[in-house]
């Protein structure tokens, strides 16, 4: 029985080992909400202007190559809420706050940018390590809410972003350095706290891409490779199994919220601090009450992206890609807000990726296996499963 | 159209079914025909594809080849409504009744007596206690699920199917929450509905019972019907071998104890319950020494689950003592008292025991992923892991699809549980805690533990062994506590005593004076 066993299992590695790896699954799935997604938005652009559609189309498609720097431009924040969401999620918890955290991080940023004197060489890089310190004090409250009282962290992250927003509105519209009250926003920032650009012709596009993929690989490095990155996963994946292996959960859980905090926060950093293609201008805060939609849009990377950091990285790229290619779509009359549909969709159908992976895989695996039976211990599993 | 004649013989005929799930064939092909007024009983291990062939029955899958027929009818059954039009009824292993009905309430369920939308409860009340009478089935009506044993709760179930007035009877493991002498109650019942005309499908994994009732026994192994034999005419040994496919040996060999020091001593332990906030475990003491396998029985429920997380710390125990090695562990954390010789197979393999989604390997440094043998500098040794996990798989026999890289979520339920008996025998220990560490397994799997546990025993550790399996806990324990209601209500010899008596015992009907331990246990 053994050896036939073996034997069997030896003739379907390969293949088996392909479809069976978690990675290849879940690109797969996000593969398949991508492309669900793009009919989906391409019907929408049919039923709302048939004329231009296929036109608009390519440019949703292929607009963005044309507009590369922007797209990495637009991208780096929103891989870093990305990360951040993502990163709490691999430990079990739903980082909401991401948006309270980014703006805290902006915050931070500026601050040491407007009121910090410094040599021009390092201001940009303490001012974002201000922004990443800003986010973490911003995620670890609800961490230590979560981890000592218990308090469900979706709830307190979203209050945080209320009252991360209305405290950085306060502070910037009663700082005379920062504000221009006539303008509404913050002044333009001095050049040596920008952070420098990659030189590409009108685009904003900086070291800040290149960091945040940085900081991703890290991230990847971090819970793949360290005893930390395997206790986060196992509380992630069985808090009971890591409190019985005794692990301190409630210090990770406070850890793992300040890192999020800080990598969002460090997103806010990059946001404000890049540096514009328009010289003597910058970046600038306006304190209108509104919750920074970079915070959320980071959910939605870390959805697509299955949580994974390196899936994170492409995601964000992607769906900073798609949103370069929408506003390009409006030459041909569209409305901008297509786009945000088509994403939505595309975020949507990523929700259901499990269903869809079962069903891809199993539609693969019958295509390639004839072979019915499979190695008895799975059988006798599945068949447990079934009763 | 050719009628098959000899029908009549038969109530339910279930012929050629083939139940089929994604990559798996549940049941192959089965045939199982039940005599009017027999007591059949379907016997295989877990996996076997029992369940899965009742639930065929009951309406609750659809077969994909083979036909059901009543009578010598072909009928369809599409769901459990269509099943008790038939007069099919079914006591599941877990009871499906509402915890804040009461008796009555849960008996009518779905049949509701009304007049006009009214509901008639003076009219039910009167049948279900004339059917509790004329079967032996005492219950209160008025009680709440939630307030009686599990023993009654188990006759509501019974008479919910006598009220439907079903003629074909299933009962799905219907001894495994029961006492001995509920359990022949229940064997007493059931020949009686035999005898009155009703048909009875009996699940069952223990032979014992066969033996006592059943009229005929069809034997499943995986997925496959292995026979149909008249119990008069066979063996237990027979049967094992039918249901597993080799032989068995029943009785676990092992040489007398030989006690040595106290390793684990308990004084006055009190937990309070987290869902209740009442006294769960009540001022329980005892010793257990290096060399000795020290079983704690009672009915599930008793606080057998409480002592154990106050002794791993799970739990917080609300007052008293716990003593590891001479240290004191009351107040200590769960990996100090891993570092200082706990091991622990805990009761929920799947909650507490392993990181289903984590690779095998991953699993199996659970507790030791931090030593230095297996970390440095916060980064983990991923060569010393596989080569770790390649000797634990090597060594305890753990089966699996892809070897160390294996998903433990598709590992079947035996070499799960091998596996953490591997991490956790494998670590260093001199304190063995196993709760139900056979506990929905298959024979095999349960004679490769016990062979273990007393392994750990004879290499002089102190094994503490909580069940529910009363021949499990006569086979393999050298000292038997009791507890009942969260007490020690007696310590026994198993060689002295017989499974009657710890029946009694377990059910609250005798207790000694436990006398009082002298606090020696600390050093």
């Amino acid at each position: 029985m053994q050896e036939k066993n073996s034997s069997l299992n030896k003739n379907k590695y390969n293949l088996k080992n392909i479809i069976d790896s978690s990675a290849f699954s879940s690109f797969l799935s996000a593969l398949m909400a991508i492309v669900l997604g793009l009919i989906f938005g391409f019907l929408v652009m049919l039923v709302a202007a048939p004329a231009n559609a296929l036109e608009g189309f390519k440019y949703v498609v292929f607009g963005g190559f044309r507009r590369i720097g922007d797209v990495f431009y637009f991208a780096t924040p929103i891989l870093m809420t990305g990360l951040s969401v993502g990163f709490a999620f691999k430990m079990g918890l739903f980082n909401i706050g991401a948006s309270g955290q980014y703006t805290m991080g902006m915050f931070f940023a500026l601050y040491v940018g407007f009121m910090w004197d410094m040599p021009g060489s390092i201001h940009w890089i303490v001012a974002c390590l201000a922004g990443f310190v800003g986010g973490m004090i911003w995620g670890v409250i609800p961490g230590l809410f979560k981890a000592l009282l218990n308090v469900n962290e979706v709830i307190t992250s979203i209050m945080f972003n209320y009252i991360g927003m209305y405290l950085v509105d306060m502070l910037i519209q009663g700082n005379s350095i920062m504000y221009v009250p006539e303008k509404t926003r913050t002044r333009y920032l001095p050049a040596d706290v920008q952070i420098p650009s990659l030189g590409i012709p009108n685009s904003n596009v900086n070291v800040g891409i290149i960091l945040a993929i940085i900081v991703g690989i890290i991230l990847y490095i971090v819970l793949q490779k360290t005893t930390f990155g395997y206790e986060l996963k196992a509380t992630g994946y069985n808090r009971f199994a890591s409190e019985y292996a005794g692990m301190k959960g409630k210090r990770n859980i406070i850890i793992t919220m300040a890192i999020a905090g800080g990598l969002s926060g460090l997103g806010g950093a990059f946001a404000i601090l890049a540096p514009s293609s328009i010289a003597g201008s910058s970046m600038t805060y306006e304190p209108i009450n509104i919750i920074a939609a970079n915070g959320f849009n980071g959910m939605a990377v870390a959805l697509l992206g299955n949580s994974h950091p390196i899936g994170t990285i492409f995601s964000a790229i992607f769906i900073s890609h798609i949103q370069r290619g929408g506003t390009l779509a409006s030459l041909v009359g569209y409305k901008p807000e297509i786009i945000d549909v088509v994403i939505a969709v595309i975020i949507y159908f990523s929700a259901f990726s499990m269903i869809m992976n079962s069903a891809l895989l199993g539609f693969i695996k019958k295509r390639f296996s004839k072979e019915q039976k499979d190695i008895d211990d799975y059988k006798d599993n599945e068949i447990k499963e079934a009763e | 159209m050719v009628k098959v004649v000899d029908m009549g013989d038969y109530i339910i005929e279930m012929l050629n079914i083939t139940k089929r799930f994604p990559g798996i064939i549940a049941n192959d092909n089965i045939t199982l025909k039940l005599k009017r007024g027999e007591i059949h009983a379907l016997l295989g291990e877990n996996g076997a594809g029992k369940s899965t062939l009742m639930s065929v029955l009951f309406g609750l899958y659809q077969p994909d080849s083979g036909e059901i027929r009543k009578n010598g009818e072909v009928v369809k059954i599409n769901n459990p409504n269509d099943a008790n039009a038939l007069g099919i009824g079914m006591v599941h292993q877990h009871f499906k009744l509402v915890e804040i009905f009461t008796v009555l309430e849960n008996i009518i369920l779905g049949v509701e007596p009304n007049k006009m939308g009214f509901l008639q409860k003076n009219e039910a009340r009167k049948k279900v206690m004339e059917l509790s009478e004329k079967y032996g089935l005492k219950v209160d009506p008025d009680a709440y699920i939630e307030d009686i044993t599990v023993g009654m709760q188990q006759r509501v179930e019974i008479l919910k199917m006598l009220y439907r007035e079903n003629e074909i009877l299933i009962f799905d493991e219907p001894t495994a929450v029961l006492t001995p002498q509920e359990i022949r109650e229940l064997l007493q019942i059931m020949k009686g509905f035999a005898k009155e005309g009703k048909s009875i499908l009996f699940i069952t994994h223990k032979l014992n019972e066969i033996m006592e009732v059943a009229d005929r026994c069809t034997v499943l192994r995986k997925g496959k019907c292995i026979g149909t034999v008249n119990v008069k005419d066979t063996t237990k040994e027979e049967l094992s071998r039918m249901m597993v496919g080799r032989d068995i040996s029943f009785s676990v060999n092992k040489k007398e104890s030989k006690p040595g020091d106290v390793v684990l001593s308990v004084r006055n332990l009190n937990v309070v319950s987290k869902t209740h906030g009442k006294n769960v475990v009540k001022d329980v003491s005892f010793d257990v020494r290096a060399g000795e396998i020290v079983c704690i029985a009672g009915i599930d429920g008793n606080g057998q689950t409480e002592i154990v997380n106050a002794i791993t710390g799970l739990e917080k125990p609300s007052s008293g003592k716990i003593i590891l090695n001479g240290h004191d562990i009351t107040r200590a954390s769960i990996r100090e008292r891993s570092i200082k010789g706990m091991s622990h197979i805990p009761e929920d393999r799947h909650k507490h025991g392993l990181v289903l989604d984590y690779k095998l390997e991953e699993n199996l440094v659970l507790q030791r992923y931090w030593q230095p043998e297996f970390q440095n500098k916060g980064f983990i040794k991923f060569d010393s892991v596989r080569k770790y996990a390649e000797k634990l798989i090597d060594e305890y026999d753990i089966r699996s699809g892809q070897g160390p890289v294996t998903i433990v979520r598709s590992m079947s339920g035996g070499n799960q549980q091998k596996a953490i008996i591997a991490r956790e025998i494998d670590k260093e220990h001199e304190l063995l805690v196993a709760v139900q560490p056979t506990r929905g397994l298959d024979i095999g799997a349960i004679e490769y533990i016990h062979k273990q546990l007393v392994a750990r025993r004879d290499a002089g550790k102190a094994v503490l062994l909580v069940s529910l399996e009363l021949d499990e806990v006569m086979d393999i324990s050298d000292r038997i506590l009791v507890i009942y209601e969260g007490e020690i209500v007696g310590e026994l010899d198993p060689k002295t005593t017989t499974v009657e008596e710890l029946g009694l015992y377990m059910s609250g009907a005798k207790r000694d004076v436990v006398k009082e331990i002298n606090d020696a246990g600390e050093k």
